[in-house]
């Protein structure tokens, strides 16, 4: 007895402490909500209110500063309908997803940015039919093959909301000036570029491959954008359906187009060695090199704008800008790639589906563009509310009418393939593997 | 950067703290005031027993009766808690993943054993097999050597606290953390200054800079390296323990006739020591059997140094695959079970001995 005492007088005062610093805590927050909520004009979301005190619970992978963003952006329409939203982003989005929805723990509303991990929650009947006001909300303000993507078996089961573009090439507008070179609008030109840049003594391409346990990706968005370019969007379908195999040569020959630019030596890879040196090469690290004039070109998506050091001035006239991927063959149109995620829900309240409308809305996307470094294919959404120049050229690229749209291959892929041997095939491939060699272990490993 | 702005996060931080604190609290209090009330009461009822021994034998023998009933009453009491945990947490989680391991990706058609040819016919698997092979058969060899070794040199030297301390140092961080900072030393510039010191040893020596974490099979060693490196402080306090142990009058006596320090060490010192060698080499190989951090942070399986346990979480959780991950997992169960029969054979020995 005589040994405890001294324990529970501790535990006493931790219990104390902790309490006084909760109640603490607690009145700090109710001070700074009050006098937020009657402000401003209501009106727009009349069509949203009557569900008042519900809560809506939201997971993402978006973290940060990107979520801190996010929540301002639906601050108002917290405020003006009285439906609280609770947004949860987790880093380990795409595994836990999963879990929580296999354990009965879904969340209300998910933003899935893989069109294949939603086909997959659709068939197993886990997903909502998205109402028939966010179907009609959706369908005025986005393009038919967007809506495709989350279309399963004729249902239709959730709008996008932000999106990026991944056909872009990172250059530095300062170099290119000085040097005289032009941006190129053909693939040929392109390659013409890379020689008289390599003449001049600089690595044309930068490339970095490595993102920690999602390594492998920036090649696999490599291969695809070049898919689009050299076989065509057709040909692009039916290879992500694997209704070609993943050996075609169609694949081959669009796999072997890239390594003329990754596995060669001379283009690659400026600032960190050789064509190895690819694959432990961060993809955040792998563009910083261009504002040293070590390499000219970086092959990489819009939101690599977030990456470069701060101080760096991204615009046409700046240290760093990007140029739109050229087509091999400008007769085929201007293929797109990009990415975007996906609002679907697993609960059908009210309430649920007055958020998911709402988030298909051009109010949603111009009230999270104002905020700044967002895209959206969302057609309401205003180029005047875009503020960055590179945001602004991927919306440009993504309103355009004559763009032919792509999403992202491996995402539509699944995961065993998108986000396994693909990757790691491509690793395998930046390493030294074949082309075939490759391409027939990814066929190998593709589901049955 | 406001206060206000953390505010949210830092008062989530403090409901984590309050919660722990309640568990916790709670837990240590209950473990604090229910023994000591069954104590109690068993005290009164002895105290109650011995004062009406004298008279009545019979009565003695019957009490004697109920209060073993009532002991184990008790005893289930306590373990209840744990066998609902282990229930819950490990008998029904294994069973359900065997099901899982005989079915396909989305755990509705039934395949048989086919998940398990799967894990043999794959080269990929195969590769990841023997890398784990690797990992079992070198860890614990060097981790304990090294440890062994350290702990004989130091015994009884000067500043012995301290030199233990610093191998022992390690051991306080986490895999993850020690494979990022070991990803910095192994780190690669293909020009300029390196910042990897192993680069920056090897190019001072007049190599050229090298990706080591990319050339197999020696990234698969610079991997194991990390491992040891965190083992060895282990397997060096425990070794120093059993040493400090050994009765010094077997090392006088050894003394007193004569032996040589090697002598000493093969004869004397190992025999005695064989116990707590054997724990140390069975906890380390199994930890390493389950090695996932290490590989995860530095290379993410890439270039040829997957492992088993890195292998069964992607397969199970990233590619959806559930039949093929927890084939891997009740591999790895199965390659465990010989060392845990080894270890418990080994402490029955110890107990009787």
């Amino acid at each position: 007895m005589a040994v405890s005492s001294r324990p529970r007088q501790a535990l006493v005062l931790a219990t104390t402490l902790a309490l006084a610093l909760s109640a603490a805590a607690c009145s700090s927050d109710d001070g700074g909500d009050s006098g937020s909520a009657s402000s401003g004009d209501c009106a727009a979301y009349d069509a949203y209110t009557g569900n008042d005190g519900t809560t809506v619970s939201i997971y993402a992978s978006i973290r940060d500063a990107e979520a801190d963003l996010l929540e301002e952006s639906w601050k108002k329409f917290e405020d003006c309908t009285g439906i609280t939203i609770k947004y949860e982003g987790s880093g380990e989005f795409e595994a836990q997803l999963p879990v929580r929805v296999d354990g009965g723990n879904a969340p209300d509303i998910a933003f899935i940015p893989q069109p294949g991990l939603l086909k997959r929650f659709a068939d197993a009947g886990k997903l909502k039919e998205a109402s028939a006001d966010t179907k009609t909300m959706a369908e005025g303000n986005y393009a038919k093959e967007w809506l495709d993507y989350a279309t399963v078996g004729g249902k239709f089961y959730g709008a996008p909301m932000g999106s990026n573009v991944k056909s872009f090439v990172w250059y530095s507008p300062k170099l290119f000036a000085e040097k005289g070179w032009k941006v190129p609008t053909t693939w040929d030109e392109m390659m013409q570029l890379s020689d008289t840049i390599a003449g001049a003594g600089i690595k044309p391409w930068c490339a970095g491959i490595e993102s920690g346990d999602a390594t492998g990706w920036p090649a696999t968005d490599w291969i695809e954008d070049v898919m689009l370019r050299d076989a065509g969007a057709d040909v692009y379908d039916q290879w992500v359906e694997h209704s070609i195999p993943f050996n075609d040569p169609k694949v081959a020959s669009a796999v072997d187009r890239v390594g003329k630019i990754l596995k060669d030596e001379k283009y690659v890879n400026g600032g960190f060695g050789g064509v190895k040196s690819i694959t432990t090469t961060s993809f955040q690290e792998a563009g910083t090199p261009i504002l040293e004039d070590k390499c000219a070109m970086y092959r990489m998506a819009s939101f690599y704008a977030n990456q470069w050091p701060e101080g760096t001035k991204v615009a046409e006239d700046g240290d760093a800008f990007a140029f739109y991927l050229p087509p091999v063959d400008p007769a085929k149109g201007k293929p797109v790639l990009g990415g975007g995620e996906f609002t679907v829900a697993f609960a059908d309240r009210p309430e649920v589906q007055k958020v998911q409308t709402y988030l298909a809305s051009g109010e949603a996307a111009n009230s999270r563009a104002k905020l700044g470094n967002w895209v959206s294919a969302n057609k309401k959404l205003d180029i005047a509310n875009v503020e960055n120049p590179i945001d602004k050229l991927a919306v440009e690229i993504l309103q355009d009418q004559s763009a032919v749209f792509r999403f992202d291959g491996s995402d539509l892929m699944p995961a065993a393939v998108g986000a396994g041997t693909f990757w790691k095939g491509m690793v395998d491939w930046i390493n030294g593997k074949s082309t075939s060699e490759v391409l027939n272990q990814i066929e190998g490993s593709w589901p049955k | 950067m406001e206060f206000e702005d953390f505010a949210p996060k830092l008062t989530m931080l403090l409901y984590g703290v309050i919660g722990f604190v309640v568990v916790v609290g709670g837990l240590l209090l209950l473990l604090d005031v229910v023994p000591n009330y069954f104590a109690r009461r068993r005290e009164a009822a002895l105290v109650a027993a011995s004062l009406s021994s004298s008279d009545a034998p019979a009565g003695q023998r019957v009490g004697r009766r109920v209060r073993k009933h009532r002991e184990g009453l008790l005893g289930l009491a306590f373990l209840l808690p744990a066998l609902l945990l282990l229930l819950i947490g490990l008998v029904i989680p294994a069973i359900r993943t065997i099901i899982l391991s005989l079915f396909n990706g989305n755990s509705e058609s039934f395949v048989g054993l086919d998940n398990y040819g799967w894990i043999f016919r794959e080269n990929d698997i195969i590769r990841v097999l023997l890398n784990t092979a690797g990992w079992v058969v070198l860890v614990p060899l060097l981790a304990t050597s090294v440890g062994l070794l350290y702990a004989v040199m130091v015994d009884r030297a000067r500043f012995e606290a301290i030199a233990k301390s610093l191998i022992f140092l390690p051991m306080a961080i986490s895999f993850v953390g020690a494979g990022i900072i070991w990803r910095f030393v192994y780190a690669y510039r293909g020009e300029g200054d390196q910042i990897g010191l192993l680069n920056w040893l090897w190019t001072s020596v007049g190599g050229e800079p090298r990706q080591w974490l990319n050339e197999g099979p020696l990234n698969t060693f610079l991997l194991i390296v990390v491992m040891v490196w965190i083992q060895a402080g282990f397997a060096m306090v425990i070794l120093s323990a059993a040493i400090k142990a050994i009765p010094s009058d077997i090392v006088e006596a050894a003394r007193l006739d004569g032996v040589t320090p090697w002598q000493m060490f093969w004869r004397v010192t190992l025999p005695s020591i064989r116990p707590a060698l054997i724990v140390v080499v069975v906890t380390i190989s199994i930890g390493t059997m389950k090695i996932f951090d290490i590989v995860r942070t530095m290379t993410n399986g890439n270039f040829d140094t997957n492992v088993v346990a890195l292998e069964m979480y992607n397969q199970a959780f990233r590619y959806q695959q559930a039949g093929q991950g927890s084939a891997l997992a009740v591999f790895l169960f199965i390659l465990v079970i010989p060392i845990v029969i080894f270890q418990i054979r080994n402490l029955r020995r110890q107990r009787e001995g």
